[in-house]
């Protein structure tokens, strides 16, 4: 069967008390052992019984500069204390090794301990890859098979919508950019090979040589980014709407618990774009908080509307603050027209002062912009004030909706997102080494049909990320280039 | 003499002649290969053509092989394919191209006598046993309905009708029909309904396919004009000559044998004047003027399509080829058109050393009938037809190699067919032969198909220098390959494994011999000792040079082969499993990964709408395709990775279900 060794997080994303990452394989034993030391330092998972579990710490070797220090250092650099479970095949979930660490739950420190486990010779499980194995294997049983076909028929089409979503715009741009610079250089090299007597590759090297290192620097200010957990904004992209002094910056104030907006009684306060990272019971939204959408003539502001309107268009949940103090006005009608298609929460803030706008007023304004079905699929409507949701009361519906929102699939999972920009990172990593190989085999004199290898397995990597397949890309690019011909 | 004796005689006297093991319709280079590998294994074998006179006719360019189809031929011979013999008999001028890169991509191209090529296989195919050559129009395949292994049933072929109305009775046809199923000719405003060079076309089984429920669709190629070789100055051109040392392609030529006296070939360039002429008459071409309905090949695009779609090029450059020793016709390479005669003329004496160039036999496109291969398995047998084989450019493939490589696994594979032994499919692995046919039979193709390197994902380990350690052995079972040849194979790998083992293994130290050594040929010193093989793979030494500080080698060679030097084909395969080994066992690991997807059969009767789960489009694409194995099904544009997993586990699943 598959003999490669495959690692991922195997709980869900949360907060909670802890966390476990899973691997399996043939080597399963020895990354695990690799990264992985007693309380006295010393590395044991190879020599363990099957069906044990040990108490020790997970350690960052490969930072550890010096060899020599080991002994005295090793403390410095542990990540983690956890228990670390050794189960050897065929007696597993996959019927394969499988070793499974009990870690401290914390997002940022399953990715970190993750990272390291791959980074020592795991590849990034797929959707749903430990069950097929332990279906392949036998493991499972047979009546099961259709939900296994189902749940990586699922897994994969969530994940890929998940990375798809996110990728829109820049990052995708950029990527995109580079494949594109990678496949001309393939399909140069490749042309002259088919056509030598036609294009010369004299003097391609050292040019070559000079295009890596652009295409790595990028690569690595992506690598770079990813680090700090931006590649893809892990959470709900969330922007709140309204117009001027509906009271979006104190829900958001209220959300953060801490004073990031200004909030004043003078309409038009908040100009610019503040966003917050906020975690409601396992959910993680980035909110958004926009300028009141008006006509306008102040430029400062109205620049301000503008972006708000550009990323509502981008926004995956939309918070809708009305001001059910005052009326319906135009300013309004135009923030209906933004939400068309989008999952929105519809806040009838301010009812407690003086309840102008009723749930109704706002149904019947949505049904002569949308019909019943559009608007009944992906608007909630919460009549509250901002003092409400402060309360338990008040954010445990907010909650409620989000979550509603969740499980019928509107709204991308947080899991999903991490996990996917986890696997962003190893293709980014494993892209950026394939390069690598390319200016070695420069240095080394290599003949230049040898580059052609390493540019297409950077080539098909960064494809990974944006969901792009290699299939006819350097023929098609060769002929559309280059004038090939007899 | 009365209608009933007549009967009588079609009946009683020819039908007992008519019988056949395999019949073959048409006699290009596929279909000499399916012939010619058919009869070989013991069938009695007969194959039509519209005219002997033009059996492995060569109707356009005048070289075999070049990159990437130096490699098919190379691999054709290894299996016991004809053409590599052939050209090494009637080449004219002989050249390694590519030889600065790396070996993988050294391919081997040779300009042949065409007239001489086209009657050398002749002879070949006359003195064949068991082989019959036929003048005639096959009009009509003949089947019946029988029942497959399901209960089900599926037309099976029972011979050929020609166009008099005799019938052939056969078990197998291969269809290697070329580019003349209701071709047609343009030159400019003319069009004439003829098969290249002027040679009837075949207009009638078209018809007879298509009430067989078999697909056809149009594809359209071209070729240059010719020119009298007197009316060309070629001292306004760069002279092209051969290689010193002649390489053949056949594994069973003599090296030593063909070492001659070779004819150059000619380059020179188009200019903006060539260009501005093209493009004041682009509304003449039949292409631009919408004329031609076929779909052409972007990679030997015609002069007016690199005018227009690279506009910004100076210059395109023309070679000048000999067609021939005994003939004044010179080919001129990279100026296919399809512009009318006075535009061609006046275009073509634009170029440097053609100012007064008269025109032998103008440039045309050709348009004809083939089909998409996907209607085949990877056995080049239709799978609505059994007994049906197709082979060539009736595939949708173009070029004299690709369609010999066909045709020769087509003519195995009916033969394993009709002898009831296992069918030959090649991978992409394991040779270009497997790429070409994978892609074929895999991809939706929309031009006619040529080999190019860049297809052969594993080309480091598919070199045209290793062609026979891949695949003579593979020829052998099948019965293509002599024992003599065999043997010989054995011995060359035992000469190869040996002596990459005593490198391996030979250790030289830090001594002053070796560090003198080191310095003399530019490399750096030793720290501590390292093996032969070690200093073979730094870029500045090699083989040949290491011989001074390799103190065994003569005697352990003598030992090996009785001489003190190893053969030079032996000492190439060690040098370059050396050098490159890095690489090398770096892409025998993705081989390894896709072996296994290969292995997975898909079994013949499954039912993709019981796999729920897949979607819809890759459900509709297995349907269509009908993959052989998992590793197939994963090619095929639409199906996805996620598609690949779930289908994994139905069919192991069904595996369970149907075994346990």
């Amino acid at each position: 069967m598959e003999t490669d060794t495959i690692a991922a997080i195997a709980t869900a994303l949360s907060d909670s008390g802890i966390g476990i990452i899973r691997i399996s394989g043939n080597d399963a034993v020895n990354i695990a052992d690799s990264v992985f030391v007693n309380k006295n330092g010393n590395k044991i998972l190879k020599s363990v019984k099957s069906h044990t579990i040990h108490y020790g710490f997970i350690v960052d070797f490969e930072n550890i500069k010096d060899e020599e220090c080991f002994e005295d250092k090793w403390k410095d650099y542990i990540i983690d204390e956890v228990m670390i479970s050794v189960m050897k095949a065929p007696n597993s979930y996959t019927r394969e090794n499988v070793v499974e660490i009990n870690c401290h739950g914390g997002v940022l420190l399953l990715q970190k301990i993750l990272e390291i486990i791959l980074n020592s010779g795991a590849r990034m499980a797929e959707p749903g890859e430990f069950t097929k194995r332990a279906f392949l294997n036998g493991r499972i049983d047979l009546s099961r098979a259709e939900a296994v076909m189902e749940v990586i028929h699922s897994q994969n089409e969530f994940a890929l919508a998940s990375s798809v979503n996110q990728l829109k715009g820049k990052l995708s741009d950029k990527i995109k950019k580079i494949r594109a610079d990678i496949i001309y250089e393939i399909a140069f090299i490749e042309a002259a090979l088919d056509d030598p007597e036609h294009m010369s590759l004299e003097g391609y090297p050292e040019k070559l040589n000079i295009k890596l290192d652009i295409m790595l620097e990028e690569i690595k200010k992506l690598l770079d980014t990813s680090d700090d957990g931006r590649i893809i904004k892990e959470g709900i992209s969330t922007v709140i709407l309204g117009k001027p002094n509906a009271g979006k910056s104190s829900l958001l104030n209220i959300l953060v618990g801490e004073e990031k907006a200004i909030v004043t009684d003078i309409a038009g306060t908040t100009r610019d774009i503040l966003e917050e990272h906020v975690r409601l019971h396992g959910i993680n939204l980035n909110i958004i908080d926009t300028a009141g959408i008006r006509n306008t003539e102040d430029t400062v502001e109205k620049i301000g509307v503008e972006k708000a309107i550009k990323y509502a268009s981008d926004a995956d949940l939309i918070i809708y603050v009305v001001d059910a103090s005052v009326g319906i006005d135009d300013n309004d009608r135009n923030i209906i027209s933004l939400i068309k298609d989008k999952n929105v929460i519809i806040l009838l803030n301010k009812s407690d002062i003086d309840n102008v706008v009723s749930r109704e007023d706002v149904e019947i304004l949505l049904e002569n912009n949308f019909s019943e079905q559009e608007y009944k699929k992906n608007i909630s409507i919460i009549r509250t004030s901002t003092k409400d949701i402060f309360t338990n009361e008040g954010i445990d519906e907010f909650e409620k909706v989000i979550q509603n929102m969740f499980f019928k699939g509107r709204i991308k999972n947080n899991n999903e997102i991490i996990i996917t920009n986890m696997r962003h990172k190893e293709a980014l990593k494993n892209a950026y080494e394939s390069l690598n190989m390319v200016k070695k085999s420069i240095d080394d004199g290599m003949q230049e049909d040898f580059y052609s290898i390493d540019l297409m397995s950077a080539y098909s990597e960064l494809g990974r990320i944006i969901g792009e397949e290699v299939d006819e890309d350097v023929v098609e690019e060769i002929f559309s280039k280059f004038c090939m011909g007899k | 003499m009365s209608a009933d004796f007549n009967n009588v005689i079609n009946d009683k006297l020819y039908s007992y002649e008519n019988n056949y093991k395999v019949a073959v319709v048409g006699a290009g280079h596929a279909g000499c290969e399916a012939a010619l590998a058919c009869a070989r294994l013991g069938l009695e074998t007969i194959i039509f053509t519209v005219s002997i006179d033009s059996i492995a006719l060569m109707p356009c360019n005048p070289n075999i092989g070049g990159s990437s189809k130096g490699h098919l031929v190379r691999e054709l011979d290894a299996l016991g394919g004809e053409m590599g013999k052939n050209i090494d008999k009637t080449f004219i001028q002989s050249k390694m191209l590519n030889i600065s890169k790396g070996p993988a991509v050294h391919s081997l191209r040779a300009q042949a006598d065409k007239s001489e090529y086209s009657r050398s296989m002749r002879r070949v195919m006359e003195n064949q046993d068991r082989l019959t050559i036929k003048q005639a129009e096959v009009c009509e395949i003949l089947w019946d309905s029988v029942e497959d292994n399901n209960g089900s049933l599926i037309k099976k072929v029972k011979g050929v009708k020609i166009f008099t109305g005799e019938i052939y009775n056969c078990d197998a046809i291969i269809l290697c029909t070329g580019t003349y199923l209701r071709a047609r000719c343009l030159c400019g405003e003319s069009i004439t309904y003829t098969g290249p060079n002027g040679l009837q076309a075949a207009t009638h089984l078209t018809d007879s396919l298509n009430k067989m429920g078999i697909e056809l669709r149009r594809f359209k190629t071209g070729t240059p004009a010719r020119m009298d070789k007197r009316s060309i100055d070629f001292s306004k051109m760069d002279e092209q000559p051969g290689d010193e040392k002649i390489v053949p392609f056949s594994y069973s030529t003599n090296p030593e044998e063909i070492q001659k006296k070779q004819v150059s070939c000619w380059l020179t360039y188009t200019n903006e004047k060539t260009h501005d002429i093209i493009r004041n008459n682009l509304d003449r071409s039949p292409i631009y003027a919408g004329i031609i309905e076929g779909t052409g090949p972007r990679y030997c695009p015609s002069i007016e399509d690199k005018v227009v779609k690279f506009a910004d090029k100076e210059r395109h450059q023309v070679f000048i080829e000999p067609e021939g020793l005994y003939t004044n016709e010179m080919y001129v390479g990279g100026m296919s058109s399809s512009l009318p005669e006075d535009v061609q003329l006046a275009m073509y004496r634009t170029v440097p050393g053609l100012e007064n160039c008269k025109i032998v036999r103008n440039a045309y496109a050709i348009e004809y009938d083939c089909i998409n291969a996907k209607q085949l398995y990877p056995t080049l047998e239709f799978k609505n037809v059994k007994g049906l084989f197709a082979g060539g450019q009736f595939n949708g493939s173009s070029g004299y190699e690709e369609a010999a490589a066909q045709g020769l696994i087509a003519g195995i594979n009916a033969a394993m067919s009709i002898l009831g032994r296992e069918p030959l499919i090649l991978d992409r692995s394991e040779s270009y032969i497997g790429v070409l046919i994978d892609d074929l039979v895999t991809k939706d193709n929309r031009e006619p198909y040529r080999m190019m390197t860049s297809r052969a994902e594993y080309r480091l380990i598919l070199r045209q220098d290793n062609a026979d350690l891949r695949l003579r052995r593979k020829g052998y079972k099948i019965g293509l390959i002599s024992e003599e040849q065999y043997q010989k194979l054995l011995k060359k790998e035992n000469m190869i494994n040996k002596e990459i083992e005593r490198l391996k293994n030979t250790y030289v130290g830090a001594n002053s011999v070796i560090q003198k050594f080191l310095e003399k040929n530019g490399s750096s010193p030793l720290k501590t000792a390292v093996s032969l093989a070690e200093l073979i793979c730094r870029p500045e030494l090699n083989y040949e040079l290491l011989y001074d500080i390799d103190a065994d080698r003569d005697e352990f060679s003598l030992e090996l082969c009785g001489s003190k030097k190893l053969p030079a084909d032996v000492i190439e395969q060690v040098e370059i499993e050396i050098k490159y080994e890095g690489y090398i066992s770096r892409q025998l690991k993705q081989v390894e990964q896709f072996k296994k997807m290969e292995k997975k059969v898909i079994p013949e009767g499954i039912n993709y709408d019981d796999v729920s789960s897949l979607r819809i489009e890759a459900r509709q694409k297995l349907k269509e395709f009908h993959p052989i194995s998992v590793g197939q099904a994963s090619r095929i544009s639409g199906v996805s990775p996620a598609d690949i997993s779930v289908l994994l586990v139905y069919l192991e699943h069904y595996k369970n279900k149907f075994e346990g």
